[in-house]
C-alpha cells in the first residue's frame, strides 16, 4: 500500500529525519498562506500515488505566495499516470549542492531487505545502476538480527562516500533501514537525499510502501496519518470481479482462495501455493494461453470457499476453461481443492471434465484428490508433470 | 442438500443419546453434527462436504455406530 509523499515524510520527521519547512495545501489560499510562512522560494508537488509529476508538469517553483497560489491552481487538474490530486505539498526550494539515493526495499530472490543506496541520486536508479554501476551499492541485512549503523555506513562508503558526508549521511541511512523493518514495509526511499550547499542534509522527496497484510498491524500509525482503512491505494479500483473473490476469501477464516485479479483471458485459473500463482500465471503466458483472472489459493481452504471462487471464475464472460494448478503442498489438502472445483463446475451447469483443462496438484490426501478427479473423468496429473508442462497441457487444451 | 463427496450415518440408539451427540458436535472441526433442543442429533447437509476424514466421530461414539462414507469410492 503505497503512501503520499506528504505521508511519507510524515513518517520520516517522526523518525527525526531533516525535512525542509512544509505544508499542505487543499486550496489556492492555503498555498499562498504556506508559501507566506516559509517566507522564500518554494516548490509545489502534486500528491499523486504515481511518478511522472515533473514530467507532466505538476511540480512547479515560485518566488511568491501569489505565484505559489496560481500554481496550486494549475497543479490541481493535472491527472499524473491516471493518478488524480489529492493536495499539493508547498516545500521551501533549497540550494542543492549534491543528491544522493537510499532506498530498502525486499530482496526476494535473497530473502532478506536490501539497502540500495547511490551518490548520484535525483535520477532513475535503473539508469545510475546500469551507466554507473560504482556509484551504486546494494547491500543486504537481516530481518531477524539486530542491525547497526555501521551497515549504512559501508553501503554508503560502497560508493565512495567518505568525511564529513559520510557521517552525517549515516544516521539518515540507518533511520531509513529501522523504519523499514519497525513497520513491514516493502520499500522505503528517499529520492533525492539532498546535501545542501551549507553542508546540512535534507529529504526532499520520499516513497513508502506499506505490505498490505501488514495495515491491521499498523492500525494506529495509518489513523494518525489520516489514511482511511476504506483506502485501498491499489492503481486502479477493484472491479466487480475482484470484490466477490474478495467476499469468498473472507466468507471463511480457513485458507486462502482470493486475491482474484480480473484479466481478459478465456482460461481461468485457480492457482497457488508459495509463489505458484506467480509462476504458473507467466507459465500460462509463455505458452501464449491468455489468462481470465490471478487468483491465490492455499493454507487448505474450505471447499465452500474453492467451490465458490471456482464459480466466480465460471462466470466471467469469455471464460473457456479452467486450469486449477499448484506447486507441491503440503498444508493445502488435495482431496478438499479437487472437491470444490468439482462441485463449482457442477453448480455452474458445467461438466468437470468438460470445463477443467487440467488439475496439477500434487501433495498431501492427493490419492483421496486423484479418487475425486477420476470419478468425474477429470484430467489431472502428478508431480512427474512440471507446473511450466501443466500450463502448457491447459493451454493446448483449450485450443485443442 | 446432502453431501456430493461424503455422507455420514449414525445409528438411530446414538443418533438419540444426548451424551454422545454432544460429544459429536464437540469433536467434529467442521461442524457436520448439530444437537437440537431435545437433544438428539442433526447433521447438518450443508457441511458434509467439508469433512476432512479425520475419524474423530468415529472414535467419539461407539465401534460401528458413525460411518463415514466416501461417495466418490462407490
Amino acid at each position: 500500500m503505497r503512501f503520499y509523499e506528504y505521508e511519507s515524510k510524515a513518517l520520516f520527521r517522526r523518525h527525526g529525519m531533516p525535512l525542509g519547512q512544509s505544508g499542505l495545501a487543499h486550496t489556492a489560499d492555503d498555498a499562498r498562506r504556506i508559501a507566506g510562512e516559509i517566507g522564500g522560494p518554494v516548490v509545489l508537488k502534486s500528491q499523486v500515488l504515481s511518478g511522472g509529476r515533473m514530467k507532466a508538469g505538476a511540480v512547479k517553483f515560485a518566488d511568491t505566495p501569489d505565484e505559489a497560489a496560481a500554481h496550486y491552481d494549475a497543479i490541481v487538474p493535472i491527472v499524473v499516470n491516471g493518478q488524480t490530486c489529492r493536495a499539493v505539498l508547498v516545500e521551501e526550494k533549497k540550494g542543492i549542492a549534491q543528491e544522493y539515493f537510499a532506498a530498502i526495499t525486499w530482496d526476494g530472490r535473497h530473502k532478506r531487505p536490501v539497502l540500495i543506496f547511490s551518490d548520484m541520486g535525483g535520477i532513475d536508479i535503473e539508469e545510475v545502476a546500469e551507466t554507473h554501476p560504482e556509484h551504486v551499492s546494494k547491500t543486504h541485512f537481516s530481518s531477524l538480527l539486530p542491525i547497526t549503523p555501521r551497515i549504512a555506513k559501508e553501503a554508503i562508503a560502497a560508493t565512495g562516500v567518505t568525511g564529513q558526508a559520510l557521517n552525517r549521511l549515516t544516521p539518515i541511512v540507518f533511520e531509513l533501514m529501522q523504519v523499514f523493518l519497525r513497520y513491514d514495509l516493502t520499500l522505503a526511499e528517499i529520492n533525492p537525499l539532498a546535501r545542501l550547499e551549507d553542508g546540512r542534509f535534507v529529504v526532499l522527496d520520499g516513497h513508502i510502501d506499506m505490505e498490505a497484510e501488514a495495515r491491521g498491524t499498523h492500525k494506529k500509525l495509518l489513523e494518525e496519518l489520516g489514511i482511511g482503512a476504506e483506502e485501498t491505494r491499489q492503481a486502479r479500483e477493484a472491479t466487480a470481479f475482484e470484490q466477490r473473490g474478495a467476499e469468498i476469501n473472507a466468507q471463511d477464516h480457513r485458507g486462502v482462495a482470493g486475491n482474484v485479479v480480473e484479466f481478459d483471458g478465456d482460461l481461468g485459473l485457480v492457482i497457488g501455493a508459495g509463489g505458484g500463482s506467480l509462476t504458473l500465471f507467466d507459465a500460462v503466458r509463455k505458452h501464449g494461453g491468455k489468462p481470465a483472472n490471478y487468483c491465490e489459493i492455499g493454507g487448505n481452504p474450505s471447499v465452500k470457499k474453492v467451490q465458490e471462487l471456482t464459480r466466480l471464475i465460471l462466470s466471467k464472460p469469455g471464460v473457456r476453461k479452467i486450469a486449477v494448478m499448484m506447486n507441491v503442498v503440503s498444508n493445502t489438502r488435495v482431496d478438499i481443492v479437487a472437491r470444490g472445483v468439482i462441485k463449482g463446475c457442477i453448480q455452474s451447469g458445467k461438466d468437470p471434465k468438460d470445463v477443467l483443462a487440467i488439475f496439477r496438484i500434487p501433495g498431501a490426501w492427493e490419492d483421496e484428490g486423484f479418487k475425486i478427479l477420476a470419478k468425474y473423468g477429470v484430467d489431472y496429473c502428478d508431480r512427474s508433470v512440471s507446473m511450466y508442462e501443466a500450463a502448457g497441457r491447459a493451454v493446448a487444451k483449450l485450443n485443442g | 442438500m446432502p453431501g456430493m463427496f461424503i455422507d455420514v450415518q449414525v445409528d438411530e440408539a446414538v443418533a438419540k443419546d444426548p451424551a454422545i451427540v454432544k460429544k459429536l458436535v464437540e469433536v467434529c472441526p467442521v461442524n457436520i453434527f448439530a444437537q437440537q433442543d431435545d437433544g438428539t442429533l442433526r447433521i447438518v447437509e450443508e457441511n458434509l462436504d467439508e469433512c476432512v476424514l479425520c475419524d474423530l466421530c468415529v472414535r467419539a461414539a461407539p465401534e460401528g455406530t458413525v460411518r463415514i462414507l466416501k461417495l466418490y469410492e462407490s
